[in-house]
């Protein structure tokens, strides 16, 4: 185990803004699309379960 | 009256040409924005001779991507609206080939305009008379290209909302390799560089989409229309 | 096994469904793992220190943002060729994940280019294909949104798609070559420190983790295009949360 700590794990050597800055936003990214795909899944499922005609566009 | 598709090219480059005589104020405004454009910059950067001689290929290459993008509209738009563009679609000449004469109308009033004013504007930045020569023929060797590239950009966004904006989006990312090397040609010539290998590349790009951009945008102009 | 019954909406949807979870786990998992090597089992690094630790995401982003563009006109171009609906709608689905992906490079590449070369963003050639990456992605999202026929969306954006894979390269190379013109020595903010092998199978773990999601999250949308599609055939009607 290289870190002394878990201050120095957070710290990553005095780049830690860097670091985390750039896995915070790519987590935050996957975890959006993630959820607006499971939402918008969900939506259309339910819409899908209710409709009885067909539809024309 | 059998007509081949010779006789069809030189037909739709003549009412092409006809019509744009007829509404100058398009193509006018073409180049106006052209030279107006290229005269803010030293107005938004300051006068420094030596800034201006800096960024001058850059600009003026701009400029000249802005320009052509926004004349694209105008490429199939106004055959469009009236039903022109149907029949041409609907003849039995190679639609490839009609796209090519109306490419080539556009271009000898919109991009020849420009490549024709370059060098008076790069005297306004100062450059020096090779660079002003590399950049006439930058711009000559260019300007197809993105006249070619543009039409299928224009061909897809057909009637299609967001018009001008979209078609710019589509558009000019494709520019890019065409940019870097007619601004680079320029860029070399007033640094003492040669220019050969800038203008043979961007010569290359325009044969390429010579071959390409015509058939791409007959299959466009197909799925727009149908 | 005739894979071609799958082709169809109707028969892909369930087989997407059934696909997606095992995805998500192996993303996971690969995700973990690549993790676990990327802050305690890669040593820190003897010039850029620990800031380099940024490339387990940057580079992964990065070839994702560029694989999945291929893969997009791909699936266009057989759905233009073959005029397949699922093709279309695989290709529709695929772009948004691509420009995530694309932003996650640009993103990831600007903080790991600030405290190496000072600045939030320098004119790397890398960085800057990546640039018009996005703008392509963007371009051909936009196409669709803008098209009101979803027949027409699909057969103009596969062509948008494919007129933009053949120029990716011309672009990558046109970049390439005005970056070194206009920097005295080619230095590239994306050039990893010289690796040790805990380091590249660290990176290679990352790439699968996030192609592995990519998969899914791609799967999922395209079930969601298929619904939308879909809707009013007969075989949407009565599906739960499933």
């Amino acid at each position: 185990m290289q870190w002394g700590s878990v201050s120095e794990f957070f710290a990553m050597g005095g780049y830690g803004l860097y670091v985390w800055g750039a896995y915070a936003v790519t987590a935050v990214v996957i975890v959006a699309e993630m959820v607006m795909l499971v939402r918008r899944g969900r939506t259309l499922r339910a819409g899908a379960g209710r409709s009885s005609h067909a539809q024309s566009d | 009256m059998a007509a081949t598709a010779g006789a069809a090219c030189r037909a739709v480059v003549a009412r092409d040409l006809l019509i744009a005589t007829r509404r100058r104020s398009d193509v006018l405004t073409t180049f106006f924005f052209f030279v107006i454009v290229v005269s803010l910059f030293p107005l938004g950067v300051g006068p420094q001779p030596d800034t201006l001689r800096e960024i001058a290929p850059g600009v003026v290459w701009v400029a000249a991507l802005l320009a052509a993008m926004l004349s694209l509209a105008r490429m199939f738009g106004a055959d469009y609206a009236d039903g022109t563009l149907e029949q041409l679609v609907l003849t039995p000449q190679p639609l490839t080939l009609l796209v090519l004469s109306k490419v080539l109308a556009h271009w000898l009033t919109t991009g020849l305009p420009l490549v024709l004013i370059a060098p008076v504007l790069g005297l306004q930045f100062d450059l020096p008379g090779d660079a002003l020569a590399t950049l006439l023929v930058s711009l000559l060797v260019g300007t197809p290209a993105l006249s070619l590239i543009g039409a299928v950009g224009a061909a897809l966004t057909l009637g299609v909302r967001g018009g001008g904006a979209l078609t710019s989006l589509l558009v000019l990312p494709l520019y890019v390799p065409v940019l870097v090397f007619g601004a680079g040609a320029v860029t070399a010539s007033a640094t003492g560089l040669g220019v050969t290998g800038h203008l043979s590349l961007l010569g290359a790009m325009s044969l390429a989409a010579l071959v390409f951009a015509p058939w791409a945008t007959a299959m466009a102009l197909r799925i727009s229309l149908e | 096994m005739n894979w071609l019954k799958y082709s169809s909406p109707q028969t892909f949807y369930p087989l997407a469904g059934r696909m997606v979870p095992w995805f998500m786990g192996i993303a996971a998992v690969l995700g973990l793992v690549g993790l676990y090597l990327a802050f305690f089992a890669a040593p820190t690094d003897f010039q850029q220190g620990d800031s380099y630790r940024i490339i387990f995401i940057h580079v992964p982003a990065a070839w994702m943002s560029m694989f999945i563009y291929m893969v997009m006109a791909f699936w266009a171009g057989v759905g233009l060729a073959f005029n397949t609906r699922l093709s279309s709608m695989t290709a529709h689905a695929l772009a948004p994940t691509g420009a995530l992906m694309t932003f996650i490079a640009l993103w990831t590449g600007a903080f790991w280019g600030r405290p190496t070369w000072g600045a939030w963003w320098v004119w790397d050639a890398r960085l800057t294909s990546e640039l018009i990456l996005l703008f392509l992605y963007m371009g051909y999202l936009s196409l669709v949104a803008a098209i009101d026929d979803p027949r027409r969306a699909d057969k103009a954006s596969a062509v948008l798609a494919l007129v933009g894979a053949i120029n990716v390269p011309i672009i990558y190379f046109s970049v390439k070559w005005w970056n070194t013109l206009h920097q005295g020595s080619s230095v590239s903010i994306t050039r990893a420190p010289s690796m040790a092998s805990v380091m590249l199978i660290g990176m290679l773990v990352m790439v699968f983790a996030f192609w592995a999601y990519s998969i899914a999250a791609v799967l999922m949308r395209v079930r969601c295009e298929i619904l939308e599609r879909e809707r009013g055939a007969a075989w949407t009607k009565g599906l739960k949360d499933s």
